[in-house]
């Protein structure tokens, strides 16, 4: 039976699913976006409940109380997470909607027919959808199992590429076999659900700690694509639309995460750890990460303090009037910003100060050493300008580098650094920083009065 | 072989609206700022729990006595809310972050 006014109305939950997630990749909008989305769900269930069927005995009660147990489960748990849990509880969320896949698929199975011919497109969708709801199932709990220690990081099965290899093969083999066979045996249902349910095991468990967002963005397009491919077992269009632009978009922000990382999705998958090389303080991993200019952006414009950090390369940019406007910019969204002067910085004592008063920054945002080394645990972003030398953690820790026991702005202790540099070389003193390649540093290439000039506009944009 | 043709034949429709939105899944996300990866995955996690409307076909369609697909699909409905209300929830926490601080 259908209805074409609950069939259009299913086309605007569509829509909103899409424009929500549209909005939802812009910090201005996002929120916004959420709701939207959270209304087309609201929506699609409120149609799906009155949609007219053919001899459905509806079974409400049992509807109702389902939505009535999972929402204050749902609620609270949403609720209650701390801040630092929360990816987490999100794997964990994206693993039962995967098991919800799993379970229509495996009911449909039961539902077949008597009789019913094995080869056919429908008990492909079935096999599919149990197959990668499983997958998004076990490997969503595996994912949060890593992030809230209660599973090694580091756990890794013997030769998982391999073992990995071979149950994919079983499963594939055994769908055939099943397809094959004249009539349903569910035992054989039972095992190819067991395999697919250890295969998500598998498939996720060689990946190291710190790639676990990476592939829970990658298991939560896979939640998309079951639901979808249950959504064909229906003939629902909310499913198949709403759970296919899930898988789609989720694997190309999977492809952005690992861009961010500077890793590509197949190094996460078979490369295992991302996770080591921090048992030693000094044997950092030597890749350094590029910042974007509308990411950086956007990040000064949600940061509540700011300290900017200049160096000689301002100096040379001549850069001081188009910092003063950025700061300005910054100070007009409500961010407070100041600046912390090192006493070498530059090529004389007080170049700096001169240079900002030139520009007329205000004398009481300049920080001294000491000061500014107060406030780096409550900044949120650090921008160096041009900086090298005087924010060297070598300085600390490196006995053997000339510069040691030179004191230094220590900018680690904010929560990202930016630094704007031309290039990697080194700076006066002719060593490496270490900074650069650190875990909250990200290099901004280019001259100093250019990038400031183009994050100013990048922030009226943002 | 007849089977598989049967069913694109008779799922043509669906199948057409499959791979379009496939394509417009990979354009509607194409530029996303770092900070946003994490409620953007949440959000696009809640949306994936739009199995839900399958666990209520499901259910409807069940005949009232048959126990065994009466409680999978509570079951079902259940996990899936939780996927649903949670990952809305948890995602409008996480955008709270990005409010304007008052002054």
């Amino acid at each position: 039976m259908e209805n074409p006014i609950l069939d259009f109305l299913y086309l605007i939950c569509i829509v909103l699913f899409i424009i929500g997630l549209k909005n939802l990749s812009h910090p201005e909008s996002a929120k916004k976006g959420n709701f939207l989305s959270a209304s087309g769900m609201i929506l699609a269930i409120i149609i799906t409940l009155f949609y007219p069927m053919e001899g459905a005995s509806n079974n409400y009660l049992v509807i109702i109380a389902g939505v009535i147990v999972g929402s204050v489960i749902g609620y609270l748990a949403a609720k209650r997470v701390k801040m630092t849990a929360m990816p987490e509880l999100v794997s964990l969320f994206n693993g039962l909607g995967g098991a919800c896949s799993m379970l229509i698929a495996f009911v449909e199975f039961n539902n077949l027919p008597e009789g019913a011919n094995l080869m056919s497109g429908n008990v492909l969708t079935i096999i599919f959808a149990m197959f990668i709801g499983s997958i998004s199932f076990t490997g969503s709990i595996i994912a949060w199992g890593k992030l809230n220690g209660a599973l090694r990081d580091n756990l890794v099965l013997p030769a998982p590429q391999f073992v990995n290899g071979i149950l994919l093969l079983a499963v594939i083999g055994f769908s055939i076999f099943i397809m094959m066979q004249p009539e349903l045996n569910f035992t054989w249902v039972i095992i190819l659900l067991v395999l697919s349910l250890v295969y998500g095991v598998t498939f996720v468990t060689p990946i190291g700690g710190g790639d676990m967002p990476v592939v829970i963005s990658l298991l939560n397009s896979f939640t998309g694509i079951a639901a979808a491919i249950a959504g064909l077992i229906y003939g629902n269009q909310v499913m198949i639309v709403g759970g296919i632009v899930v898988g789609a978009s989720g694997t190309i922000l999977t492809i952005l995460m690992c861009n961010a990382m500077n890793r590509s999705l197949l190094n996460v998958i078979i490369g295992g750890f991302g996770s080591g090389g921090k048992s030693a303080g000094t044997d950092r991993e030597q890749v350094v990460k590029e910042a974007s200019l509308g990411d950086t952006a956007i990040q000064l414009k949600y940061s509540s303090k700011v300290m900017i950090v200049p160096g000689y390369g301002l100096a040379v940019a001549q850069a001081q009037h188009t910092c003063h406007e950025l700061e300005k910019s910054l100070e007009a969204e409500g961010v407070e910003v100041k600046y912390a002067i090192h006493p070498v910085a530059g090529r004389m004592p007080g170049h700096m100060n001169v240079l900002l008063a030139e520009a007329d920054v205000s004398y009481d945002k300049l920080l001294e050493l000491e000061p500014a080394n107060e406030e780096f645990k409550s900044t949120d972003m650090v921008l160096v300008i041009g900086a090298n030398d005087v924010v060297n953690p070598a300085a600390k820790e490196d006995a053997g580098s000339p510069i040691y026991g030179m004191p230094i702005l220590d900018v680690e202790q904010a929560g990202t650094v930016i630094v704007l540099k031309r290039s990697m070389n080194p700076g006066y003193a002719g060593i490496e920083n270490p900074l650069f390649f650190g875990e909250k540093t990200k290099m901004l290439f280019g001259d100093a009065k250019d990038s400031l000039g183009k994050l100013k506009n990048e922030l009226s944009n943002a | 072989m007849e089977y598989i043709t049967q069913f694109i034949y008779e799922n043509i429709t669906m199948i057409y609206i499959l791979i379009f939105a496939i394509f417009l899944g990979m354009e509607v996300i194409s530029k996303v700022p770092t900070v946003l990866h994490t409620p953007l995955m949440s959000g696009a996690n809640a949306i994936s729990g739009v199995v839900i409307i399958g666990a209520i076909i499901l259910i409807r369609q069940a005949e009232p006595n048959d126990y065994f697909i009466l409680s999978i699909g509570f079951l079902g409905i259940a996990l899936a809310t939780i996927n649903v209300v949670g990952g809305f929830a948890v995602t409008d926490r996480m955008l709270d972050m990005f409010k304007k601080k008052k002054k």
